[in-house]
């Protein structure tokens, strides 16, 4: 097992094909990139808006470059990547949508992880405290949260359908537990995921020669209709 | 090659002038070729067997060859010593630093007071127009004649960061990593009129002469310093000069006259004054021309990226300052930006400062973090132990 206490990480690195170009947005202290270097041999580069984070990245070795995701992105070149990483950060973007795209922009396939906002811990802390969730997944108060766009997994597939984007793999991840794949459109994910993990790719464009890092086999979306009111469900 | 060996306890120091053999002038971008040619360079440390840790640093505008060592002139510690030296980021013990000073200059390299070999005289205004090209192929073929076939660094803040740029531009192949601190791909609209008015004040002195002042022995210092004077203010920041002298006078009230009752005017009174004492006028004029003729795109069909296609294999490190105006951070990320569409490996650090364009030789933390990071990971990938 990989020393990391994130288990994204584990997650990201079973998905990352090896040899790839990688970009890193938001890389903190590069120690992503660094396991990935070390393991997967990728070729990595990173953007990141702390100083300290970006000394970090550069005293390992780590190309980096100093920018604000929201801003930055337009650095990099059309299609530089084999993969774009945004690990828990969309929902603290200014313009997620923009984002999402620009990253399917650099690179043929994102993975980006989010904080699911339908999590039954999520709808339970609302409706029975009547404040903002506090959660382990989202732990800081309303006026202090970096969360600005938060989602429920059911929005952010709806996102991917608007941007006409495919869903190559899903996982939820939970602290502590290894990853567990997951079909993101079932409403009992929506549910029970506390944090959902993504692998994208464009829907138009064919990949050339790219090989699909396709674990859990594609997650077919449903046709875009206004879902029928459902029947009732049960409390969670 | 002479050399003079002028070793402090602490660092070994080197250097001397190279004259580059007869016949093997230097071909400038102008047309024109350069011959005699001489160039003075200092070294710090040692060159390792293998001749794999030897870094070139560029110097700016009116900096020399005397990185981190006494300005001969002046007395001065050399103008990038608390960088240079054993246990600092530029560490002397680990890499061999050189440091030449550029053709056009003033201190001891072929330039505009050398003497003319067709007439006996100062070239002074007959010698030719130079660019940042040509003091980097002069540069190359310095580190050639020391027998340096590849070097582990170049680095360069300012008119250094652009020679950096050229270097990995026009010999990719003989550079392992590069640092550009401060610099800009071109020179804008405002730092040409900034240099146009310091060529103005040094032609507008009557001690010019034309730029035959060698000969009638006199010198135009004081149209140098006012060019200087101006200058300065642009290495600066608002913040900056505020913090440093705000409305501060020199003496008890008003003089009700003209004498520097500010500080500020005292201050950049001896800027001026002081340069004078250790630069020449006509090189003056030489090197600004070279600044504002420097745009690398130009160079290469007007798309930068097409300057840094055969450096895929240079590491590239560029830096700006927060509070820089003369070249800011918006122009090293244009520098990012090409490196990138050009598939370099390149990192990019702003540094939050307040203190302007010459922070780079200034005490910043963050710049002493930064260049050790990116320096010893590059020697880890380079195998300097």
């Amino acid at each position: 097992m990989i020393a990391t206490t994130r288990e994204d990480f584990r997650e990201i690195l079973r998905l990352v094909r090896p040899g790839a170009r990688v970009l890193d947005v938001g890389c903190g202290e590069g120690e992503l990139l660094e396991l990935l270097t070390r393991e997967k041999s990728v070729d990595g580069q990173g953007l990141e808006i702390s100083p300290a984070g970006v000394a970090a990245c550069l005293a390992r070795g780590l190309a980096v470059v100093q920018g604000d995701g929201d801003r930055d992105l337009d650095h990099f070149p059309t299609r530089s990547f084999d993969y774009a990483i945004l690990s828990k950060t969309l929902q603290q973007m200014r313009e997620p949508k923009h984002v999402l795209s620009e990253l399917l922009r650099i690179a043929d396939q994102a993975v980006v992880s989010v904080p699911n906002f339908g999590h039954w811990r999520v709808r339970a802390s609302l409706m029975v405290t009547g404040r903002m969730p506090e959660t382990r997944a989202l732990p800081d108060p309303w006026y202090s949260t970096p969360n600005i766009h938060l989602c429920t997994l059911k929005d952010f597939v709806d996102l991917c359908r608007e941007l006409d984007l495919r869903i190559d793999a899903c996982a939820a991840l939970v602290t502590g537990k290894s990853a567990r794949p997951i079909d993101p459109t079932k409403p009992l994910e929506n549910w029970r995921s506390e944090t959902a993990l993504f692998l994208l790719s464009r829907r138009t464009e064919e990949r050339a020669g790219a090989v699909p890092t396709d674990l859990f086999g594609e997650v077919a979306l449903p046709a875009a209709e206004p879902e029928a009111p459902k029947r009732r469900r049960r409390r969670a | 090659m002479t050399a003079p060996a002028t070793a402090t306890p602490a660092i070994e120091v080197n250097g001397g002038t190279y004259r580059f053999p007869a016949g093997k002038g230097l071909r400038l971008d102008s047309g024109a070729t350069l011959e005699p040619l001489e160039i003075a360079y200092k070294t710090y440390g040692r060159l390792n067997e293998d001749r794999s840790n030897a870094v070139l640093v560029c110097h700016a505008l009116t900096g020399d060859q005397h990185l981190a060592s006494p300005h001969p002139a002046t007395g001065k510690p050399g103008w990038w010593s608390r960088f240079v030296g054993p246990g600092l980021p530029l560490d002397t013990d680990r890499y061999f630093v050189i440091c030449s000073n550029v053709v056009g200059g003033c201190m001891g390299s072929t330039g505009p007071s050398s003497t003319n070999p067709k007439t006996g005289a100062p070239y002074a205004l007959s010698f030719p127009v130079i660019t940042i090209a040509d003091m980097v192929r002069a540069q190359a073929m310095l580190v050639g004649a020391l027998g340096i076939e590849k070097l582990f660094a170049v680095v360069g803040g300012s008119m250094g960061g652009m020679q950096v740029l050229q270097w990995a531009a026009d010999f990719p192949e003989r550079m392992f990593s590069a640092v550009c601190m401060a610099a800009a791909p071109r020179h804008s609209a405002q730092n040409i009129a900034f240099h146009e008015v310091g060529r103005q004040a040094v032609m507008a002195d009557p001690d010019w002469r034309g730029g035959d002042y060698e000969r009638h022995g006199v010198s135009p210092s004081k149209g140098l310093a006012v060019a200087r004077m101006a200058a300065h203010i642009t290495y600066l920041s608002e913040v900056a000069l505020q913090r440093k002298f705000g409305r501060e006078l020199q003496r008890d009230g008003l003089s009700w006259g003209f004498d520097a009752d500010f500080q500020v005017e005292s201050y950049l009174r001896h800027q001026g004054a002081s340069f004078v004492d250790r630069f020449d006028a006509n090189t003056y004029l030489y090197i600004t021309r070279a600044l504002d003729y420097f745009d690398l795109a130009s160079q290469h069909g007007g798309v930068l990226a097409q300057a840094f296609r055969r450096a895929r294999d240079v590491r590239f490190c560029v830096l700006s300052f927060s509070s820089d105006w003369l070249y800011s951070t918006a122009e090293s990320r244009d520098i990012v930006r090409a490196l990138n569409a050009a598939g370099c490996r390149a990192s990019f650090v702003e540094i939050e400062t307040d203190k302007g364009h010459d922070a780079f030789f200034l005490d910043e933390p963050e710049l002493d973090r930064t260049l050790r990071g990116f320096l010893g990971s590059a020697a880890q990938a380079r195998g300097l132990p």
